[in-house]
């Protein structure tokens, strides 16, 4: 088996007197998709935050690639290849959809400090990004003012957004969330497209999802892992049941 | 420096320092309860020593001039937030800067329309026009007065907010306001009671103080900009942060003034001593804030989160 | 075309009246002298200086979202250096251009180190005093004339370039300086650097994620402004012949955020206009009466209330109804 491209070891995190993340050891090995459920509060988006250095964990490491990101701030740790989406949308109101992600590619293309050649004119910048912008099904919305975009859409726009980086491992926190039917059959097929050519770390609430795309699932319960395995194993797992539907459940 | 000298200038410092802890505590709340930028607070003050003048004109009795004042401050600070500064809350702090600058202009120029440009002058009452005798030495007994009366509102507030159910929403409030309106708290009870908490403890500073100042038009400016030194120092949303600040920064800047000069002539040649060592006394407690903040940007004693 | 940064029909609204906007300006010394009344052009040089100000102000403020109530310091700067170098004998304008710039970075840049660590509410009461603290500075610089400030005997001299001594030589000198400042606004704006300004505006916990190092550029765009700002402190200088620490009193800051806020933030051209409208709004009040602040007081209340996109920002709104914030 791989050396995982992402893990933590111990990974502590407390709110005042809540504890969110209790030892948590959690592993992702290169070109898998790896999917995170649990209860509400089990404390998954806090798992991301601190994937990406949003936040900063009480305790425990960070490693990826073999390289200690504990004390990383997030911009280092983009550049170095996570990538991330929002479970919130959080894109750039005022901003076109192709400056959204054109943006997302300028992080990437060395230094912000050109004082005099219009950024829509920058091939470097508009091709990846239109590319993107394709690439999760959004081209007719390129023009668009991302504030005017409907819900759907603006998920497709944060995913855009963290693929334009061609990363080495994308963290996608619910990008299904608050989706209607058929938005989610187009998101579903999108993220099936992504399977096999990224590392995808994949927060989700959608069953047939997970078990559809993961390779491997955990399953998170007051910020410890209680499960992680196969979906087959997860599906049969006496534990999982316990957590998710209770004490009668478990013993079915 | 002789040991008399050195205490007369601390308990100086002790003095300023209770002033600025007045209007610091009232502006540290507004600015971390209830996210707004109000620079119109030493206005307030303003107003509170006009007030207090012109009610000791004409009564001759300091009580009373304290009484009206503070009354006074509060219904117009009550009255300028229901009117004015109401409408900002929800808005950002741009507009809040904007619209509050425009009210301190306001103030400024309508004190100078009814009162004049030149400074009025207010007598301390006739009872604390003496002096006392303090650890060794002769201190003027108003000063001591205002020392503590300040201590003694300091008292009364920790009182308020620690052990109170009012006191409680307030911290709550420092540390999480969305959190506390979400819980159902009346929040437009809250803002005003503290505005007007904050206003009256302005009108109080401004009463204490006239007696100490010269009582002119402009003359909340400066005291805001030292306030705000002391609230960034103690910690924004922190009146325990607004004591300590505030205390630091008066001993810092009265003792400052008259012993940095004579430090620097100890060390440096005359003339560039003279030259620099009032300028550095100027700024320390701003080069002090920088320290503060390049080390410890929270404050030193922040509202717990 | 290569010298504009966006796609702009030359007959459209914007162009023409920004042209004739500059036009206009160009022409006042001339129409001034025609007419006898040099009183227009010492007039209009005051709102060229503080449309200068103003627009580095908007940089950080409108773009970068950053209030800064310290600017005004910087007009000190550059005036201070010119009076200061006066008074010992130099005088060549070039050497007060270049020190007014190195001191104006050197100021911006550690002020900018330790304010950008904070945000909100901090950062615009720290900018506010440690622009005070300049204020007592100057205050106590009684070699250099302290409160009652400094007389700078002669204009600086730019030597055999062109000249400033007379108003209209300042003027053109202030002119210029105003126009090439809005043109690089607008490349900067539309460029790389400007665009990730605004980004941190909208939305800054998302930049840091995708991979910006935002610091280095607010502290960056913040030493820039404070450069442009000394450069008009220089220009004030010189306009009035005369350095004053009352240049660097707070609400010197505050009347630089009404022009910015009431020309339209955040667009290239509401610096000036709001410049031009705040400096006639006090020259005509404070010719009603000499207590024409407790109008402006609550009038600066009603701009704060109701500019929303301010009086350029409202012509640009009627010019392209419905289309987005659009940033000249």
């Amino acid at each position: 088996m791989s050396a995982p491209i992402l893990s933590t070891r111990g990974l502590t995190k407390r709110f005042g007197g809540l504890l969110v993340s209790d030892c948590l050891d959690f592993d992702v090995i290169t070109g898998e998709v790896h999917a995170v459920i649990g209860p509400n509060g089990a404390g998954k988006t806090t798992l991301i935050n601190q994937l990406i250095g949003e936040l900063v964990p009480d305790g425990g490491r960070i490693e990826f690639e073999g390289r200690d990101i504990t004390e990383l701030p997030s911009y280092r740790r983009a550049l170095l290849g996570l990538s991330r989406s929002y479970q919130i949308t959080s894109v750039f109101p005022d901003l076109t959809a192709l400056e959204n992600v054109s943006l997302a590619a300028q992080a990437h293309d060395g230094h912000s400090f050109g004082f005099w050649q219009p950024v829509s004119r920058e091939e470097r910048l508009t091709r990846p990004a239109l590319a993107a912008l394709e690439e999760v099904g959004l081209s007719t919305k390129n023009h668009a003012c991302a504030a005017e975009l409907a819900h759907g859409e603006h998920r497709q726009l944060e995913l855009a957004m963290a693929l334009v980086s061609r990363p080495k491992i994308l963290l996608l926190d619910e990008p299904m969330a608050g989706m209607g039917r058929m938005e989610s059959e187009s998101m579903i097929k999108l993220l099936g497209s992504l399977k096999r050519r990224y590392t995808i770390v994949l927060v989700e609430h959608d069953m047939d999802v997970v078990f559809a795309l993961a390779d491997r699932i955990s399953v998170l319960v007051y910020g410890k892992t209680i499960a992680c395995g196969p979906p087959s194993a997860i599906r049969a797992s006496i534990e999982v049941k316990r957590a998710y539907l209770g004490e009668r459940y478990a013993s079915n | 420096m002789t040991w008399d000298l050195l205490v007369i200038q601390a308990l100086n410092g002790l003095q300023y320092g209770v002033l600025l802890f007045l209007l610091a505590a009232g502006l540290t709340l507004v600015l971390g309860v209830m996210n707004f930028v109000n620079l119109a607070h030493g206005s307030l003050y303003m107003l509170g020593a006009y007030i207090a003048a012109a009610a000791f004109a004409g009564t001759n009795s300091f009580v009373l001039a304290g009484l009206a004042a503070v009354l006074g401050t509060l219904l117009i600070g009550l009255i300028v937030e229901r009117t004015t500064l109401r409408t900002f809350y929800a808005r950002g702090h741009l507009d809040q800067v904007l619209a509050t600058f425009g009210l301190i202009l306001f103030f400024n120029e309508t004190v100078r329309i009814i009162w004049g440009s030149s400074p009025v002058y207010m007598r301390p009452p006739d009872a604390f026009s003496g002096t006392i005798d303090l650890l060794g030495s002769s201190y003027p007994s108003y000063r001591f007065l205002v020392i503590v009366v300040g201590l003694m509102v300091g008292g009364g507030l920790y009182l308020l907010i620690h052990h109170t159910r009012v006191g409680m929403l307030i911290r709550a409030g420092a540390t999480n306001a969305r959190m506390v309106s979400v819980l159902g708290v009346n929040i437009r009870f809250l803002n005003t009671l503290l505005f007007g908490l904050g206003a009256a403890m302005a009108g109080l500073s401004g009463v204490m103080a006239a007696p100490l100042f010269a009582v002119q038009p402009g003359m909340g400016d400066n005291v805001l900009i030292a306030v705000i030194v002391v609230i960034v120092i103690g910690g924004i949303g922190s009146v325990r942060g607004a004591f300590y600040g505030a205390l630091i920064v008066g001993v810092v800047d009265t003792v400052g003034r008259i012993y940095l000069p004579l430090l620097l002539r100890q060390v440096a040649e005359r003339t560039i001593a003279d030259a620099a060592g009032p300028a550095l006394a100027s700024m320390l407690i701003y080069l002090f804030m920088a320290v503060v903040l390049a080390v410890r940007p929270q404050g030193l004693f922040p509202a717990r989160r | 075309m290569l010298l504009l940064p966006e796609a702009l029909s030359l007959r459209s609204p914007r162009v023409i009246a920004g042209a004739l906007f500059l036009l206009l300006l160009a022409s006042v010394p001339l129409v001034s002298e025609a007419i006898g009344e040099s009183y227009y052009v010492t007039l209009v040089t005051r709102i060229l200086i503080f449309g200068l100000a103003a627009a580095s102000l908007n940089l950080v403020l409108g773009y970068g979202g950053l209030v800064s109530f310290g600017h005004a310091l910087y007009l000190g700067i550059g005036a201070y250096t010119v009076g200061i170098l006066s008074f010992h004998g130099i005088s060549n304008g070039w050497i007060h251009l270049v020190v007014t710039i190195l001191l104006s970075a050197l100021v911006s840049l550690l002020t900018g180190l330790v304010c950008m660590r904070t945000s909100g509410i901090a950062f615009i009461m720290i900018t506010l005093a440690f622009a005070q603290m300049f204020y007592f500075l100057g205050v106590s610089l009684k070699q250099y004339g302290g409160d009652d400030g400094l007389n700078i005997a002669q204009r600086s001299d730019f030597g055999p370039l062109f000249s400033i001594q007379t108003n209209t030589g300042l003027y053109y000198l202030a002119f210029g300086l105003v126009a090439t400042t809005l043109y690089l606004s607008w490349r900067f704006v539309h460029a790389r650097f400007g665009r990730l300004l605004r980004g941190t505006n909208s939305n800054v916990r998302r930049m840091r994620v995708l991979g910006f190092p935002v610091l280095r550029y607010q502290v960056a765009a913040y030493v820039i402004s404070g450069c442009l700002c000394g450069v008009a402190g220089l220009l004030l200088g010189n306009f009035a012949k005369f350095a004053s620490p009352a240049y660097m009193y707070w609400t010197v800051s505050g009347d630089l955020i009404v022009m910015v806020i009431l020309g339209g933030i955040a667009t290239v051209m509401g610096p000036l206009v709001g410049a031009a409208a705040y400096v006639i709004l006090e020259t005509v009040l404070s010719g009603y009466t000499q207590h024409w602040m407790v109008i402006l007081g609550p009038i600066i209340v009603l701009i704060a209330l109701m500019a929303n996109r301010g009086l350029y920002g409202l012509f640009l709104a009627w010019e392209a109804p419905g289309s987005r914030n659009s940033v000249s």
